[in-house]
Parts: structure tokens; sequence; C-alpha cells
């Protein structure tokens, strides 16, 4: 009789080991500006290191916070057994004053409908088990989180389907691609319980448009599906366009069938900096899937220890509008390096708004248009340039080519460094590789071929792709 | 529109003991503001050493302020997400859970799996051992919540092995065959019995016996042990604790079988240091694969890289937690007793125990009639007219009605003695009302077989009410 079952020996936990290579490359050699200067620098994990300065300031002058007190008073003992389900409500109302500051007030939130879990990756599956059977699909636009393979369907047995986005439009999705393939599913006889976006995406780095949102609604009207919105990105925002939650265009949809069917999965590990202390959410405004994920969080409560220090921490509203002020501003200025950095190295990326990462266009680096040459490639970029970043296909991306890298999780002198490796390395590439077309060439060369792999009207020097590579589900640890 | 996860009611959240909680919670018992309201007795708390805990804290506020030797180590903590768990705190905990079991056994970090309470643990488990439709068999009675905890999301099935009060609801051989047949008859492929050790609602730490047919069957039918051991550190009296590793060990078996690969532990700090709403759990085990499946399956619920911290500065230190250890088995001990002796002098008796926070208590001759609808009526009666909000054997899947779990290591010693006058007085009325003979003779009956003042019987009453505690 087999010991074990399936989900603990199979290997659809979606960890492939070919990409954990980049993160045992990365700890046997790991970047340290004094002590190992020729070390890989991580680029592939999408953490926000930037702010933790305003959030240490705050602690310092707060020490109830962590100490267990409120008003001087110990709380310990309270603390120590509040396991209720329903959360600390004033954690609860603390997080939802914040989604609603994040969204510029134009939506409110009920701390009611707000279950908190261990992180988002515990709010993710917790949603498949409410809102899909086993065997069931959900559908998600490409590029994708490759962490979604394993916190999606491992336990839950539901299938993902991709909606397939290309660079033709900037990665947007359409009501075709929708279309397309949700009648993939049916041919594969899944029945489609909804899609799942994630805004701002990972790892494109871009919020979604009003177009996309009003696309997404009718279509889940439509085929009387839900839609999940994984806004874990939205106090990362840093220009324009600004961010359109998806609950802001229900607005005045309150009594609709729709409206119950729209759930949003929040998180404080992009926007704080916060992944270590496990703080996730659900919000739904269907009473069953609260109630349901409720209980469901059971599995994976947030401590309430952390959970008393967020409530303190977020009633500060001095402090959550000066930290997302702050923090979106130093996030804008990375961002600005890293394409800066990019162009010097002649290399384009997806215009974006949000994230930590950009979406790179390595294309023209690539032998093929294949994913072969992009392995070869991103091996390159790990051994020889020694970056960690992350290639699309692990995001299910259906062209070759595309990167996600990291701009938040490194110091400034350091993403320089990266930015002057990756320039040396295009530079050796063009000068070196016979076979290849140099950049110029390949430049002039697409511009006047009918099938270019870019469209005209995308000459590199004006349109900048960026581009956000995978973040790895690495064997010691779950970065988006 | 949803799955049937979400709209049905196999969660196991009873409606009807929910009554319980409701009644509490409408009228909760307070010594000065409500003295004649609801007193809490179903909640299996250790509310009885916070005190040693809040001292340690004063002592140490570095850890509090997430600092190490007066430096911040906020940023790596923040940071902090590795589900192979914060490597000091591992130490730590294998350390502990050595101590506890006298160090006998001896632990490997890397073989510690952390998760956001033993509710995942026990979830986490059935999901590396067992597919959907396969089934465990858990002794009765049982912890109520496990019928959430491993069924409702992972499919799996639970077969009661049947325990009675006929040999102090030990598990024997028998038994187990018995309930492996049953599964057999109903198509179930048995993957595994989980025991609760010490028991919840027993109180009772398993003896070499019961350990012994655990070991023999689970070798014959090549089936796993989990061995819940969430209150190995409220062990207060003799016989002492044996642990499944070390009655493996004893029996000199793990090299003859792939039996060790088999066991596998669960703990969690949620009993013995009286932290629930911290959410520690652990999966100890000694298979590889079992390891690493439920390291990548805690990712849905790892423990707060805050907490994490603070409690590996807080078993790092050894005076503290020898100190500990011994005070809160030395005032459980005493909590216990006052239970037990408050209950016999309202001539209530309850099965002997050793361990745990809550006594196993025999009710049967306060029945009207030897069954779970009477069981139920004087549940209520219980309820709304002694307010004591305790929990029926009947939630615990025990066999035998008229058995209740009274808890008493969640509130002070005052309440306790208030709630055991209540009872005296009830106990007292129940017999001039319904029948002082009938009660004596019941009584005598029972006396015949064994005498009371020897044989004293823990009760375990379930209550897996909305906001859901052991």
């Amino acid at each position: 009789m087999k010991p074990l079952s399936r989900k603990a020996t199979c290997n659809t936990h979606g960890q492939d080991s070919s990409y954990f290579l980049g993160w045992q490359k990365y700890e046997n050699n790991p970047f340290d500006e004094v002590r190992n200067p020729n070390g890989i620098i991580q680029m592939g994990l999408a953490e926000n290191q930037l702010s933790f300065d305003i959030l240490e300031s705050w602690l310092d002058m707060n020490p109830d916070a962590a100490g267990f007190k409120r008003d001087g008073n110990s709380i310990f003992r309270e603390l120590a057994l509040f396991q209720d389900y329903h959360g600390l409500p004033a954690c609860k109302k603390a997080l939802v004053e914040f989604m609603a500051e994040i969204r510029g007030n134009k939506v409110t939130f009920d701390p009611s409908r707000l279950v908190l879990t261990a992180g988002s990756t515990s709010a993710n599956e917790t949603l498949m088990f409410c809102l899909a059977e086993a065997g069931e699909a959900f559908l998600l636009p490409t590029p994708y989180y490759p962490g979604f393979d394993r916190d999606l369907k491992w336990r839950t047995g539901v299938e993902i389907v991709p909606i397939h986005c290309t660079s033709s439009n900037g990665f947007r999705i359409t009501a075709s691609a929708l279309e397309e393939a949700y009648q993939g599913a049916r041919k594969r006889n899944l029945r489609v319980k909804g899609v799942l976006v994630t805004n701002p995406s990972n790892p494109l780095g871009t919020t979604l448009s009003l177009s996309e949102l009003n696309l997404l609604l009718d279509f889940i009207t439509a085929k009387d599906i839900h839609l999940i919105s994984d806004e874990i990105y939205s106090g990362t925002v840093f220009s324009s366009p600004g961010f359109v939650s998806v609950m802001e265009v229900l607005n005045g949809y309150e009594n609709t069938e729709v409206w119950n069917r729209v759930h949003i999965v929040y998180s404080l590990s992009k926007d704080l900096g916060l992944p270590g202390f496990r703080i996730g959410a659900i919000y739904s405004n269907d009473e069953m899937v609260v109630a349901a994920a409720t209980k469901m969080s059971s599995f994976g409560l947030v401590s309430s220890q952390t959970q008393y220090l967020l409530s303190a921490l977020l009633s500060d509203k001095n402090f959550t509008k000066k930290y997302l002020f702050e923090n979106q501003e130093r996030l804008k200025q990375r961002h600005k390096m890293l394409v800066m950095g990019l162009q010097k190295a002649r290399i384009s990326c997806l215009k974006s708004n949000a994230g930590l990462f950009c979406w790179v266009d390595m294309r023209p680096l690539l032998h093929s248009n294949t994913f072969e040459s992009e392995m070869e490639l991103w091996k390159k970029i790990v051994y020889d340039v020694r970056l960690n970043i992350s290639p699309g296909s692990s995001c299910h991306c259906t062209e070759p080519g595309w990167f996600r890298v990291c701009f938040a999780n490194m110091s400034e002198a350091t993403l320089n460094l990266a930015m002057q490796r990756l320039k040396k390395f295009v530079v050796d590439s063009t000068t070196n590789n016979s076979n290849n077309r140099s950049l110029d060439h390949y430049y002039s060369a697409k511009n006047s071929k009918k099938k270019s792999l870019i469209p005209k009207w995308s000459l590199i020097p004006k349109w900048v792709f960026r581009l956000s590579s995978r973040d790895r589900d690495r064997e010691s640890s779950d970065e988006r | 529109m949803l799955s049937r996860k979400a709209s049905c009611d196999s969660h196991g959240q009873d409606s009807s003991y929910f009554l319980g909680w409701q009644e509490y919670e409408k009228n909760p018992y307070h010594e000065v503001q409500n003295p004649n309201g609801i007193i809490q007795m179903g909640l299996a708390e250790n509310q009885l050493s916070f005190d040693l805990l809040e001292s340690w804290l004063a002592s140490n506020t570095d850890a509090l302020g997430l600092k190490r030797n007066g430096r911040s180590v906020f940023r790596e903590l923040a940071l902090f997400q590795d589900y192979h768990g914060f490597p000091a705190f591992k130490n730590e905990l294998v350390e502990f859970m050595a101590k506890l079991r006298g160090y006998k056994v001896a632990f490997d970090p890397n073989k510690l799996v952390l998760m956001a309470g033993s509710t995942s643990a026990n979830e986490i488990l059935m999901f590396c051992l067992a597919e959907p439709g396969e089934a465990f068999l858990l002794p009765t009675p049982y912890y109520p919540g496990f019928d959430r905890d491993l069924k409702w999301r992972t499919g799996v099935e639970i077969v009661p092995i049947h325990c009675s009060s006929s040999n102090d609801f030990r598990i024997t051989a028998c038994a187990l065959e018995e309930a492996y047949q049953r599964a057999q008859k109903l198509n179930l492929k048995v993957k595994g019995v989980l025991v609760t050790n010490p028991s919840n609602p027993l109180g009772s730490t398993l003896n070499r016996d019961e350990l012994n047919h655990l070991i023999d069957f689970a070798i014959k039918k090549e089936v796993h042990i989990i061995s819940d051991e969430i209150y190995s550190g409220t062990v207060f009296d003799s016989p002492s604790f044996i642990s499944i590793t070390e009655a493996v060990m004893e029996k000199h078996v793990d090299h003859e079988t792939d039996l060790l690969g088999r066991i596998h532990i669960v703990y969690s700090l949620s009993k013995d240091l009286g932290l629930p709403g911290f959410r520690v759990g652990m999966i100890y085990s000694n298979n590889e694969t079992v390891v690493a499946a439920a390291t990548k399956m805690s990712s849905f619920g790892l423990v707060s890289s805050q907490t994490q911290f603070l409690l590996s500065n807080m078993l790092s230190d050894k005076k503290f937690t020898s100190k500990y250890i011994k005070e809160n088995q030395r005032r459980l001990k005493k909590r216990k007793d006052m239970l037990v002796s408050g209950l016999r002098s309202a001539g209530i008796g309850c099965a002997k125990s050793n361990a745990g926070l809550f006594c196993w208590v025999d009710m049967r001759y306060l029945l009207r009639s030897d069954t779970f609808e009477a069981e139920k009526e004087l549940w209520k009666r219980i309820l709304f007219e002694v307010g004591l909000n305790i929990s029926p054997g009947s939630s615990c899947h025990c066999s035998e009605p008229g058995w209740f779990r009274v808890c008493f290591a969640n509130m002070s010693q005052e309440t306790l003695k208030v709630a055991i006058r209540r009872i005296e007085v009830f106990a007292e009325s129940s017999s001039s009302a319904s029948g002082r003979e009938n009660l004596s003779h019941q009584r005598s009956v029972r006396n015949s077989r064994r005498s009371l003042s020897k044989w004293v019987f823990p009760i375990s009453s379930y209550n897996d009410h909305e906001p859901a505690d052991r």
C-alpha cells in the first residue's frame, strides 16, 4: 500500500527544479558589498526593503505595541489567549481603513467582511477551497506569479487555465483572450469557476486599466462566475495611471449578483515589507464565503501578537499617510534607476507604474525565439553576469525572452552594480557573438520586417517595456 | 456557486453545542459584575501560569522589542518567511520537547516543521498521509475539533475505535482490530491511527500496553501512527508520560520494520505554555518525504517571525523553562485535585487522570435514562439551571451517555469554588427531587464494583464553539 498521499510525493506543488538552480547558485555565492563583491546579486526576490527605517522609527516611538501593552497596561494575557478566528477587531478595523486609504478613500470596506489569514498564500488557497471543487478551474492571465501553481492547485485539486496575453498590446487582457481561455477550458472538460487577476500585476508591474476591469466584470457576469482580485501590490503604485480597485468599479452595484462574486485578496507583505509577519486577508461581499473562509482560517490564523502590533501601527493615521507617500516615492526612484540602467544597456522593459520589479525585454539577446534559448540566456545571466533574475517561462509567459527583475530588495549601490554588469554583458554579447545580429541591426531589422516580433509603432527608445522576472518559488522561501 | 466545502456543514461545528457558547456569551459569569452568570468550563485553556510568563517578559524586553543584544533585528524578522522556520526557535523547541520527556528521547530540529497551530499540523498530516476517502482510526472519546480539522478540506474519514468505561477507556488490541474491520466493511482504506497522548478529553496518559498495542497494530497493518502530544507538558501526576518515540525505541522494532518512518508527532505551545493566540504548532517526523511535503505545506500557515523570535528567546532561558514546567504542573495538579474533591463531595466521580486541563466526569447516575437524549437534557439543565458550560461526551463521540468534560484551568480558584458549590447544590437537589433511592441504589451498585474514593474518573466535555478552542 502506498504509505503517503499523492500530494506528498508528487511534484505538482510547482517547484520546478530547473529554477531552483538559480536560487542554489545565489545561496552558494551571495553578493555582499564588502565580503563578496563578485557574488550573485539577488534580483528574483520581490521584497520591499526600502522603507524599514520608517517602520523602525515608529516602533521605537511606540514600544507598547510590541510590548503587549495598551495605555501602559499589560494585555499579554488577553493576547496570549486570543485565538478567535473572527480576528482582533481593532486589527481588522485598522486594516480596512488602510485598504481604503490606499484606494484614495474611493471605496470603503466593512471589517465584518474581512477574514484574516496567515499571508495571502493562505488567502488564495482558502478562496479556491471555497469557490471550486477539485477538478474545476480558474482562468489566470499570463504571465502570472509562479507560486499560484502551488497555492491554487496543489491541495485543492483546482486547475489553472491561462488567459494568453502578449506584448503586442502591453500584455493587456482582451475580451477575445478571455473567451478563448474559457473555450479552451471547456474543451478540456473543465468547469470554469472564475478568473483570478493580480492587480497591480506580478510580474508586469502594471495596474489594470478601467477597460480591463469592465471587461472582466462583463465576462464574469456573462459566464456567471467569480472574480478574485489579488491586490497585494496596491500600496506600491508609484505613478500614473493610479490604482483602480475592482471594488471601485463595483460602486453602485451593491445589490447585484455580480457584487457577491468579487473577492479581494490583500496582504502586508509587499506594501509594508512584512512578509515574515504573515498577514493576509480575504475581503468578500458574499456572507457564505466570509463564513466559510473564517472557519478555514483556523488552519492559518495570524498570531495575536502580530495582530496587535499591526492594529496599533495602522491606527496611527499620521504614520500610514507618511509611510504610503514616502514608500511610493522611494519605489518610484528605484524603478527609474533600474529602467535607466537597463536603457544604458540597450535593454527595454514594459512601461510600469507599480510593484517591486520590472518586466524586462531581453528578446534581442536570444539566439532564437524559443524557450530553450531563454533558458540559455537565463543561465548565462545567473552564472556569468551573476544576477539571479526570473525567466518569463516560469511565469507562463507565451513569448520567450521576458524576465522579471526586482529593484526593491537591495541597496542603491548594489542595483547600480547590477546594471553595470548587465551593460557589460550586453556589450560583450553583441561584440563577441558572431551569429547574433548586433542590437542595432536587430532594432533596424525588426522595424522593417513584416512579421516583426515587436510592432512597428513600438520603437525601443519611446516604448519602454518593463519586465518582471518570475518570483522564483525556491526551496527555502516563498517570495512574490 | 460555491464549493461543497463552503456550503455544507461538515466542518463539524454542530449548532446544538454552539448553544452552550452562545448562552455563555450572552450571560458570562463575573465575580463582581455578574455573579449569577454562566461559568465557562468548556474551554481547555491553561490560564494558571501567566504570571510566570509575564515576569519573564518584564525582564527580557529585548525579545519583545525585536532586539538582539540591544540591536534591532526588526528588518531580519520582517523579511523572514523561510518555511524551514527560524533555526534558533526550532533548536529550542526540540530541546524543550526532549525536556518534557525527561530527556528519554532526543529530537532533530531538521525533522521538525513549524506551522500556525496544531490545528494546521493535524490537517497537513492528513494531506500528506491520506487521499480523500481514505481513513484514520481514532479512539473515542476524542477532541470534537478533529471532525473538522482532519476531515473537512482533506476528504479523509474518521473511523472510531470504541473505548469504554469498563476498562477506563483504554485502547485494546481488540478494539483496534474491530475498528479496522469496520472500516474495511465501509470500503475505507485505513492509513493510520491518530491518538492524543495525554488524551483529550480523558486527561490520562497512554500506558505502555496501549502504546504497544498501537505499535503492533501499525506494524501488522503497515499503517501510520500520529501521536498528538500537545498536552505532554501538562502531566502533573504519575504515571509519567511515555512518548510514542520512547515506546517504539523500547520495543526495538525500528530496525526490523520501517515503522519509524510512519510515526509522526504533533505538538503545540497552546496548552503547555497557554499561548493559543500565538499560533505555534509543529509536526515531528522521521519520514523525510513527510518532512519535505509538510514543510512546503506549512506555507499555508507559517508562524509569525515576530512570535518565533520572542519564543525562541523565552525557551532558550533554561532556568525559566525548568521553573515554568515544574510550577505549571504543580498548579495544574492542585486545581485538578480541587475539582475532583469538589465533585466527590457532590457524589460525582470522574475518571482517574494525571494530565490535561480537564476532568472526565461521570454523571451517568444523574441521567433520566441511559441515552444520549437524556445526556443532552442533563447538559441543558447544567447550562441553564446550574449555570455551567461543560462539554457533553456525545460531542466527543463517546459511546456511553453520561460523561462530561469539565475544564479546571481556565478560571480563577474562586470561580472554580463557585462552580463546585453550584454542582453540589444541583447534585443534592437532583437526588432529592428525582428519587433518592434510585440514585443511592445506582451508587451502591457502582460502589460494590469499586470504591469511589479509590476510583476517580475524570470527564472531558466537548466544546467546539464558534471561536473554537480545544
